[in-house]
């Protein structure tokens, strides 16, 4: 395989492009889709002080990286989840980038600062973990952009996973949630600018860029996550991607170039009232007795009995744990 | 050839050549969700993965949105 722009050997193919690319014009390719998302819609200007996600994934480190790249200035945050070993392992992922790039990150960890790790937490609400996690770092993420006066708030969303929220938001005809997946929230009432870059591009174009770049990350999925719902939408529209290449950019661009701006009316009527939560301040549409979601979780996870990851963790099927169990398959040449 | 794959971490030993994509077939592992990895370079889909490699073949699907 030749690289569609030099001609020279291939690193990578993208069938989606249509196209290979050498370690060189992929990164060009990045760049470029990266852009593209950020002026079509007006993510960021490089004045702006901007805060990144981190979770010491490929994706966070890798638009954090991108950024960088293209000349603008930013910051890292990194959440502590208390998901024992996995959470120790991907801040130092976390932790060692930005201490070999020069750049600043934040930590915010859940068992220091407030008290409680997601496992107890999901057990204490009756929330499944990925739901009390997602909650909890929203919080996080809108505090600290808050409080140290940043900008913009970047996430590493990319596009399989704004194709399998839309495909799990279709599947339930959710017109609400649909009128409001968009690549960026404004800024509004406290709560801080929000953008993803990484809509154009792909989770495998993403691991590629962190391979070439040299930059380490957790390859190990959370323990929290195995089987949820979204990776079987993954899955699913993978095996369409397979078959058609170009599906997934099809599906959720052409979502937002044609879909969305006839949503608009929906998106505007749920837009909540929002009060001032009245224990730690945050802006907050709830209206129970005053405090916001966060801290109701807060005050129920602390309560708690402290809960092991294992907790949560399912036992594997015995076709895998018979696999696990012999660490050396040999598989001869097919006749 | 020696591959080694990821979650869970296990390794298989593989007779033979291969080539990128028929490796992933023969696995029936997804082309869109796993990069192939030979001495720390990613290889394309129709390279051709000889005996004595020790190839890596990473997921790329991660759980959180």
């Amino acid at each position: 395989m030749k690289c569609r722009t030099c001609r020279g050997p291939a690193i990578i193919d993208l069938p989606r492009h249509n196209a290979n690319f050498c370690a060189e014009h992929f990164m060009q390719l990045c760049r470029r889709q990266t852009m593209k998302a950020i002026d079509d819609f007006d993510m960021m200007r490089p004045e702006d002080r901007i805060l990144v996600a981190v979770s010491g994934g490929k994706d966070s480190l890798a638009i954090w990286d991108l950024l960088i790249d293209l000349g603008y200035k930013a910051d890292g945050l990194y959440i502590g989840l208390g998901i024992g070993d996995y959470s120790q392992t991907s801040r130092r992922y976390a932790e060692d980038f930005a201490q070999a790039r020069n750049l600043h990150l934040h930590v915010v960890s859940l068992p220091d600062d407030h008290g409680f790790d997601i496992p107890t937490a999901a057990k204490a609400t009756g929330r499944v973990p990925c739901s009390a996690c997602g909650m909890s770092k929203r919080h996080i993420f809108d505090q600290v952009a808050r409080d140290e006066g940043y900008d913009v708030l970047v996430t590493g969303h990319n596009l399989d996973d704004e194709a399998a929220v839309l495909y799990g938001n279709v599947l339930r005809w959710d017109v609400e949630y649909l009128s409001r997946q968009l690549p960026v929230l404004p800024a509004r009432n406290g709560f801080p600018k929000k953008v993803k870059p990484l809509i154009r591009m792909t989770e495998r174009e993403m691991a590629a860029w962190c391979i070439i770049r040299g930059i380490d990350y957790i390859v190990e999925e959370c323990p929290l996550a195995a089987g949820n719902r979204h990776l079987h939408y993954k899955d699913s529209l993978n095996t369409m991607e397979e078959h058609s290449p170009g599906s997934k950019a099809s599906f959720y661009l052409g979502f937002l170039e044609r879909m969305a701006p006839l949503l608009v009316s929906t998106a505007q009527a749920g837009i909540e009232t929002l009060k001032v939560c009245d224990r730690c301040g945050a802006p907050t549409g709830a209206t129970n007795d005053g405090s916001c979601a966060f801290c109701r979780l807060t005050e129920r996870s602390a309560a708690h009995t402290p809960v092991p990851v294992e907790a949560f963790i399912k036992k594997p099927r015995k076709r895998q744990r018979d696999a696990n169990a012999s660490s050396i398959e040999t598989v001869e040449q097919p006749s | 050839m020696r591959v080694i794959l990821r979650n869970p971490h296990r390794e298989i030993v593989i007779d033979g050549r291969r080539r990128v994509h028929a490796l992933l077939a023969e696995l029936s592992l997804s082309r869109e969700s796993h990069l192939v990895i030979r001495n720390g370079t990613l290889v394309p889909g129709d390279a051709e993965l000889h005996a004595d490699d020790t190839i890596e073949i990473r997921p790329v699907i991660s759980g959180g949105a």
